[in-house]
């Protein structure tokens, strides 16, 4: 090689430097490239990216109050809300310049719905003084201080003032202190009042039913995937069918039929009290609560951890086994040390997949849940539909994300990535 | 236990997959302790069937197979103490080389020490002492294929099975692994049976060898018999090159006899296969015992006229294709000497053979 002998960059025959050369010869095939992947591309990032960046974005964004209420912030810069005194009457002239303005564009009711997240009241004490600040004329009306305590006492009560002020900042951690069971006060994060503390919680029973889910999917897995791997190749095609096919059932009619099936007139129980196993003012409670949850969701998860297993035991060549045998191993030591250990990449990815999917379930658990067995995404669904806190949802999301994202490392870091097959 | 004694005995055994057809038909074979025995065969002819049913993997249909006298169709594969290599080296990916080697040892029970010194000279053996701490993927095929042979000679079976152990290697690679089994099989005295469809590798390495077709053995014999003196058509085809003209048995004269082609020409021959005259036979001749140089065949011999239609430069032979009594593909071959005819094609000859060359078999 006479060309690595001579000092500096490698030249191409016409001299010019050989990586730039080569660069140009590729842009043509790069470009042609990306114009391939480009609409599908495009619809990924106005359909998934730009929403999800927006709605993680929704835990911190906070310009409501500030936004409504302009004049009022400025005021209370100059309020210390420690003092415990009232605002003086500036505060409240400015505060309702900025009511007539905000009640003119109706937003008035949307600030009192989000400092409700806050401090219940908010939002009936905003609705109703609405009609009659509307009444005010900024200009002559005044002076405004003992006019809107009269209005509503709540205007007279510094909590009032201090959450407002606690609020007014653009960018907030509030949402994601109460999505761990914390608020924002003038005096820092605290806790939030015991009988309030239920998110933490939630997380904890996610993580754990859904560790549960994956073991017992693990466990029923295993040995069909082992079958279906050992068998010849017409029958297992056959059996593969049965294994799909409640993945061509729609999922509401599969977790329906659970319903179906656990509830106390259902015709689990029905059985064992025909059978006389249960008595009849006894029936088994196994829907509405965990263990009903663990049992659909497994059965609706099974697919996904089979399927990886089913397609890494299908690689493991039947000579490993047969060596193992010729040596002297039992069949016991053959499997353990021998096919186990080769089986393992199947397992962790059945078990992200299964785990990952389980972290996130909705359907499942809002239907056979109850009340005890639902998991973090339901009280995620709960404040983007009922309680309209898409703030503290989108924290709440922004969390479970994080969660996942440091398990998946955490895995890569203990099994490595490199270990999993999907096939 | 005598030396002569059947080691290894397959006596009448049978064995069908699916209840209809019979892989392997009524075989019997007994080789002696110490014998290096090759079963060839095309594909699906069941000797890795018959390997498979030795090693316990498969159970024979029908049919006894003895190991050192003993009856081993009931005992499960781990007890039989048959060691094994194949074909894509099955090496543990999950364990380093030395740990491979141990697992035999291990399961047995044998102590650290005594493992840790069997695995090195295991190693040692097949000159991989160096290599005890890599993984099976970081070897090439050639390496994997000697620590496969090491593991399965570790724990000292008294027979070792291998199946087409070097089919995935190149050719030169092949050759010296060839010697290198051979040599280790003798110097440790093992008894092994090895399957390939690999002519050359056979008969090379082997002290017998046992042609299989059609689930039977064709012939069981060493090398030399197998290649000079085939019994059948089918191991005059299998084993080597060789020339078939077919015809029907005019005379038979004790150990010779004269056939009439198909085309009308008569030839001389040795009957092999055919007893009577009318019967109708194969003929079969290697390349390299045809003559056309008339002085050094009988002044009596039966000679065929031909026609040459290629000549084919070897290197260290010359290869003739002639036409020959209607066939157009009959090969001689003639060692590239001093004084070698090269015939140009379109030449004309005539071509002969002693009579004990040329074998009368089955049509």
């Amino acid at each position: 090689m006479t060309d690595a002998t001579q000092s500096g960059p490698m030249l191409a025959a016409d001299g010019t430097p050989l990586k730039k050369s080569l660069a140009r010869s590729l842009r043509r095939r790069k470009l042609r490239a990306l114009a391939l992947i480009a609409p599908l591309l495009l619809f990924v990032l106005l359909s998934f990216v730009i929403p999800i960046v927006s709605m993680l974005f929704r835990s911190v964004e906070n310009g409501i109050v500030a936004d409504t209420l302009p004049l009022t912030v400025v005021e209370l810069k100059n309020w210390d809300a420690e003092s415990g005194e009232l605002p003086d009457e500036a505060l409240y002239a400015a505060f309702t310049k900025d009511m007539v303005v905000a009640i003119d564009e109706k937003t008035h009711t949307r600030l009192g719905s989000r400092l409700n997240y806050e401090q219940t009241g908010m939002s009936s004490m905003f609705r109703r003084s609405g009609r009659q600040i509307k009444k005010l004329d900024p200009e002559t009306d005044g002076p405004f201080k003992d006019r809107l305590i009269d209005i509503h006492d709540g205007w007279g009560d510094v909590e009032t003032w201090r959450a407002i002020k606690t609020h007014a900042v653009p960018i907030t951690n509030g949402y994601f202190l109460n999505a761990i069971d914390m608020r924002r006060t003038p005096e820092g994060a605290q806790a939030q009042p015991e009988d309030k503390q239920i998110l933490i919680k939630l997380f904890g029973r996610t993580l754990m039913m859904s560790l549960i889910i994956t073991a017992s999917c693990i466990l029923l897995a295993y040995p069909v995937s082992y079958i279906l791997a050992t068998l010849p190749m017409r029958v297992s095609n056959l059996l593969m069918i049965l294994v799909l096919l409640p993945f061509w059932t729609s999922l509401l009619v599969r977790t329906s039929a659970w319903k179906v099936m656990l509830q106390q007139q259902g015709v689990i129980n029905e059985t064992l009290v025909w059978l006389g196993l249960v008595a009849d003012d006894a029936r088994l409670v196994i829907i509405n609560n965990q263990f009903g949850t663990i049992i659909a969701m497994t059965h609706i998860l099974l697919p996904f951890m089979i399927l990886p297993m089913y397609s890494v035991m299908q690689t493991i060549p039947e000579s490993y086994t047969r060596a193992a045998k010729s040596m002297g191993a039992t069949n016991w030591t053959t499997f353990w040390r021998i096919y186990f250990p080769q089986s393992i990449p199947g397992i962790g990815a059945g078990s992200i997949l299964v785990f990952i999917l389980a972290i996130g379930y909705y359907i499942t658990p809002e239907i056979v849940g109850g009340t005890k067995g639902v998991f973090i995404s339901n009280r995620i669904a709960y404040h983007i539909s009922s309680s309209l806190n898409w703030g503290l949802a989108a924290a709440l999301g922004t969390i479970l994300l994080a969660v996942v994202l440091l398990l998946y490392w955490c895995y890569d870091k203990i099994v490595g990535i490199d270990n999993v097959k999907l096939g | 236990m005598s030396n002569d004694a059947a080691f290894v005995e397959f006596q009448r055994v049978q064995k069908s997959y699916d209840g209809e057809i019979l892989v392997v038909k009524d075989l019997n074979l007994s080789m002696p302790k110490g014998e290096f025995l090759t079963m060839l065969g095309p594909s699906g002819s069941g000797k890795t069937t018959c390997l498979m049913m030795l090693a316990g993997f498969e159970t024979a249909t029908h049919g006894e197979i003895m190991l050192d006298g003993r009856p081993i169709n009931n005992i499960p594969p781990h007890k039989r103490g048959i060691g094994m290599v194949f074909q894509n080296y099955a090496l543990f990916p999950h364990m380093t080389v030395a740990e491979n080697l141990a697992f035999p040892l291990e399961v047995r029970k044998i102590g650290k020490d005594e493992r840790e010194e069997k695995v090195k000279r295991a190693l040692d053996m097949v000159q991989m002492g160096a290599f005890g701490s890599r993984r099976p993927a970081q070897l090439s095929g050639g390496q994997q294929q000697r620590i496969a042979l090491a593991r399965a000679l570790v724990f000292e079976p008294e027979l070792v099975l291998m199946d087409e152990p070097l089919g995935a290697l190149d050719k030169q690679l092949r050759e010296h692994m060839q010697f290198e089994i051979t040599r280790l099989a003798h110097e440790l005295g093992i008894t092994t049976v090895y399957v390939t469809h690999d002519q050359t590798e056979a008969l090379t390495m082997s002290d017998r060898v046992a042609v299989f077709d059609d689930g039977r053995i064709q012939q069981l014999a060493p090398p030399d018999l197998l290649y000079e003196e085939p019994e059948n058509s089918f191991v005059a085809q299998f084993i080597g090159e060789n020339n078939t003209l077919e015809g029907v048995v005019k005379s038979i004269d004790g150990d010779s006899c004269v056939v009439a082609l198909d085309d009308g020409s008569e030839i001389d021959a040795k009957p092999v296969n055919v007893t009577a005259a009318g019967e109708r036979t194969k003929v079969s001749i290697r390349p390299e015992r045809v003559e056309f140089n008339k002085d050094r065949l009988h002044a009596d011999a039966h000679t065929l006229k031909a026609t040459v239609k290629e000549f084919i430069y070897m290197g260290d032979v010359f290869r003739f294709r002639l036409s020959v009594a209607g066939n157009d593909d009959f090969i001689i071959k003639t060692r590239n000497a001093p004084d070698a005819v090269r015939l140009s094609p379109g030449q004309e000859v005539e071509i002969g053979w002693l009579a004990h060359d040329c074998r009368a078999l089955d049509a």
